[in-house]
């Protein structure tokens, strides 16, 4: 296992781009993301596991990028919002105004992309047990139920 | 077509899915400086010693503060909180030194340096303890703070306000009752839970000026605080109000700024930035108010309410903040919307050693509502009548009035058209309880709901509007937009006026005290209202203006022009005429000669015709404007454990008139959604020492995507006559009735009355064991 003590230059996959990094071997990969590389889409909410804001993809699948540390992302490949352009989860949530504030919103499409790309065809259950890990405090979640189902319409080229 | 009553698309919705939006905790720079707080580990305790010398030393720091350096008391009504504890602290969680360090992490690490030694003091941990003629005095000094008018604190006691309504007789009105019911109410503190903690970052430069950035939705509040304060001039203090991740009231008054420009101050005017942790903003930042209420009530054989005598214990926490305020909204609209000719109400906002409170949606209807709404159950049930019925023959409308007195003008929503469409969602004539094939229990519950801005008489709003070279219009107003989506709801306003699309309307996103016209505040729900009234003002002294100039070029009378679809025309001979844009930047002739110049629409409205409230019977016109509504909950019950499953949640609403469909409908599912959640499973819980034990989102359980229930949404569309377009606010109404149409569902249910929140499956549980 590699073991990292003081400061460290990490290469990160993210985005489908490699970036150089210095970090110190606590910093979480949301604080990197955030303040070392500009990318500011994943959102602090809890820095505890339990919100959901700040969810990233790693190798396509979301993880909570505060409660992962940064030197545990080197040799995966990372997704952040910014590293998604015009999805059906993105137009799905525009269309169906399923956000307010859209603080939580990064996080909600980041988890919501991944399940689409993994169960196409996921039905309510599995909807509610992805996505009960993020909080939206706006929105009574009806409109985001919704955008997932127009996603799922999106991409299935309905 | 027409842009009022159509669901146009945010106007800040592709960056929002985009994660471009920027926050205020997004902007970072390398000259930043960071706080960071330590906080009270007793509730109630004497200061005996800090000891700041180990952090003085730690790599980075660049000042450490205690409450011995800042001799400031902050309070919006009532300046009774220093801002870092002054020989004591009053709740867990009260900052009591503070650090600023090039980086997060070294202020953090310097916080942990710092030792506090305290000696407890006895804690109160309710308002009943508060009242207590034994109780210690949370505030020894009260006598010495500042308070405005409207605010009657009584020194020598825990009592920061008192606010009372004599309306009536009501000896007279229980002596003709036939029925009387009588019950005592409670819920504990809790929390907004926005997802985005609150942030400040503060600057002086170099002339003395103070710039803020904050997730405040009160920017010229905390602009005109900062002055007050610390005796600056407003107008050398700009406070700059980004998009904010969630509001709800808790961002509401002055937060974090005062305490950051001391920070900025301490290490020579340098920007600082502060943000809250999430157990900070829950805990050490102001919540949700806690209650204690008791009701009594009176009807006639016929279900008609006589009488109705109120007291409610606001349980304030440590501090005063906005909680005085909402024990005097809460006494103004006292027996929700219901005509009753007897009222007597003493409404108290009660220091205790809790976490402190602030405006939170609703601002003291959804706690009366809670109150209210059960009482009326527990009558009709005395009076053998259904519940809805009982609420349909006392519904308030035109020609009655409140408890202060006021009367209710042509501009009064319908609550009967409301409560009569609640039911026939919900299906009340199907039954309000039935017992599943399963053994499952079924049962519905009513709550109404009504709502007025509690705000100064004064209340105002401002708008601009300038134009572009291609025609389209920009619109300042100084409403921020903290999810509610009003600046969307802005532009439609603005394009109904000049028959453009809504395409054509930018808006912008920020607000900035020094650019933005002056706006009270985003709270109350009168953002919408007022906010649109100015703009609609500006669309005219626009028109205006653009008539101005073309009846010079057309040779024609202003007063014969029309301006619509980016043209401005003779009305009769709409071939004669010229394009706005060709208008809008000045006019120039063929030979170059230019003509009026720039057109600057300017806007303004102010509320009209308040006044406050007696002291001794509280009899005046505070209230702009009431909204009204109806809702009912069904959910489905196991009664061998008493879980259970919230499966519809209905309102309706009288919104006067819908401008944006489906931001409508968000905010109203939304403070469903947020209600229930409150009603449900938030609060806090504490130990005897007065800790609060879940303050974090892992044991704070907010509602989830899998307990989210089917909403049912309508409107009845009653004009708001002084509103724009005749319409009214809807962002906070939508929480108010749930709580008591919820635990009335569940009293129904199981049979038991559950008169205190939440209501978790264990306390239902635990109530039906007690009541056997």
């Amino acid at each position: 296992m590699k073991s990292y003590k003081d400061y460290t230059q990490l290469i990160l996959k993210i985005n489908g781009q490699i970036r150089k990094v210095i970090v110190s071997p606590n910093d979480t990969l949301l604080h990197v993301l955030r303040e070392k590389l500009g990318l500011t889409g994943a959102k602090p909410g809890c820095e505890n596991g339990d919100c959901g804001a700040c969810t990233v993809l790693m190798d396509g699948k979301p993880v909570k990028s505060c409660i992962i540390l940064a030197v545990e992302a080197e040799g995966h490949e990372i997704t952040t919002i910014e590293g998604l352009k015009d999805t059906p989860i993105q137009r799905a949530f525009v269309e169906e105004s399923a956000f307010q504030c859209g603080y939580c919103t990064p996080g909600f499409i980041m988890n919501c992309h991944a399940m689409l790309n993994t169960i196409p065809d996921a039905d309510y259950d599995t909807i509610k047990e992805w996505l009960s890990s993020n909080i939206c405090r706006c929105t009574g979640y009806e409109e985001i139920k919704k955008a997932v189902k127009k996603a799922q319409k999106i991409a299935g080229g309905l | 077509m027409g842009s009022i009553g159509i669901s146009a698309v945010r106007k800040e919705a592709k960056d929002k899915v985009a994660g471009r939006l920027k926050y205020l905790n997004d902007y970072n720079s390398p000259d930043l400086l960071y706080g960071a707080l330590k906080t009270s580990t007793f509730a109630h305790g004497r200061i005996k010693s800090i000891d700041i010398s180990e952090a003085l030393k730690m790599p980075g720091v660049r000042a450490v503060l205690t409450g011995k350096d800042l001799p400031y008391r902050f309070g919006i009504y009532l300046g009774d909180k220093p801002p870092l504890a002054i020989e004591k602290v009053r709740y867990y969680g009260e900052p009591v030194a503070a650090v600023v360090a090039d980086s997060q992490r070294e202020a953090d690490e310097a916080v942990e340096a710092i030792k506090v030694e305290y000696e407890a003091l006895e804690v109160i941990n309710s308002p009943t303890e508060a009242l207590a003629d034994s109780a210690v005095l949370i505030h020894e000094n009260m006598d010495e703070y500042p308070h405005i008018d409207a605010i009657r604190p009584e020194p020598g006691s825990n009592i920061a306000n008192r606010t009372k309504i004599r309306k009536g007789n009501i000896k007279e009105g229980f002596e003709k009752s036939h029925v009387i019911v009588e019950e005592t109410f409670s819920f504990p503190p809790s929390d907004h839970v926005a997802m985005e903690t609150r942030a400040a970052v503060a600057e002086i430069l170099g002339d003395g000026r103070i710039v803020i950035h904050s997730t405040t939705q009160a920017p010229f509040v905390v602009k005109n605080l900062m002055g007050a304060y610390f005796g600056v001039d407003p107008g050398k203090v700009t406070v700059i109000a980004h998009a904010i991740g969630g509001g709800y009231g808790g961002k509401a008054g002055m937060q974090l700024e005062g305490l950051v420009y001391l920070l900025s101050k301490a290490v020579g005017g340098k920007k600082v930035k502060l943000v809250n942790t999430r157990e900070q903003d829950m805990i050490t930042s102001p919540g949700h108010i806690g209650l204690e209420a008791k009701a009594r009530i009176g009807a006639s054989k016929e279900g008609e309410l006589m009488a109705a005598e109120l007291l409610f214990m606001f349980d304030s926490g440590a501090y005063a903040d906005y909680a005085v305020n909402i024990s005097r909204a809460a006494a103004i609209g006292c027996t929700g919307p219901y005509r009753v000719p007897n009222v007597w109400c003493d409404s108290l906002c009660v220091y205790t050693n809790h976490p402190f409170a602030t405006a939170y949606r609703g601002f003291g209807h959804i706690e009366l509502a809670f109150v209210i709404e059960r009482t009326m159950d527990i009558l009709a049930d005395k009076l053998n009548m259904d519940s809805m019925e009982l609420r349909m023959k006392n519904a308030i409308c035109k020609g009655d009035t409140t408890p202060t007195q006021s009367l209710l003008d042509s501009n009064t929503g319908d609550l009967k058209a409301c409560i009569k469409r609640t039911a026939e969602m919900i299906g009340w004539q199907e039954g309000s309880r039935v017992v599943t094939e399963d053994g499952k229990i079924r049962a519905k519950g009513f709550g109404c709901l009504w709502k007025a801005p509690a705000m100064p008489t004064n209340t105002d709003a401002g708008a601009i509007i300038t134009f572009n070279e291609d025609g389209s219009i920009n619109v300042h107003c100084g409403v921020v937009e903290i999810g509610q989506g009003i600046k969307t709801g802005f532009a439609q306003i603005a394009a109904e006026k000049f028959g453009i699309d809504v395409e054509q309307v930018h808006v912008i996103m920020d607000v900035n005290t020094s650019i933005s016209p002056h706006d009270w505040a985003t709270a109350a729900s009168r953002g919408l209202m007022m906010g649109g009234r100015a703009i609609l003002s500006a669309c005219e002294d626009a028109i205006s203006q653009i008539k101005h100039t073309a009846s010079q070029v057309l040779r024609c009378p202003e007063e014969d022009l029309h301006v619509w679809g980016g043209r401005v025309f003779i009305k009769e001979e709409e071939h004669i005429g010229l394009l706005v844009k060709d208008v809008a930047l000045g006019y120039v002739y063929p030979d170059g000669n230019a003509i009026g110049g720039q057109v600057i629409g300017r806007g303004k409205y102010i509320s009209r015709r308040l006044t406050g409230i007696d002291p001794d019977t509280g009899k005046g016109n505070p209230a702009l404007e009431w909204t009204l509504g109806a809702q009912a909950v069904e959910l489905e019950l196991d009664p061998t454990d008493c879980s259970y499953r919230i499966i519809k949640a209905a309102c309706t609403m009288d919104v006067g008139k819908l401008i944006n469909p489906a931001m409508a409908r968000g905010q109203i599912a939304g403070g469903m959604a947020m209600a229930l959640s409150f009603a449900r499973q938030e609060g806090f819980e504490f130990n005897d020492r007065g800790h609060v034990i879940n303050r974090d989102l892992r044991s704070y359980k907010t509602l989830r995507i899998g307990d989210a229930p089917e909403y049912l949404v309508d409107y009845v569309e009653t004009p708001q006559g002084d509103g724009p377009y005749g319409a009214r606010g809807l962002g906070e109404q939508g929480v108010i009735g749930i709580p008591g149409a919820l635990a009335n569902a569940l009293s129904r249910a199981l049979g038991v009355p559950f008169n205190h929140l939440p209501l978790t499956p264990e306390s239902l549980w635990k109530k039906r064991r007690d009541n056997r």
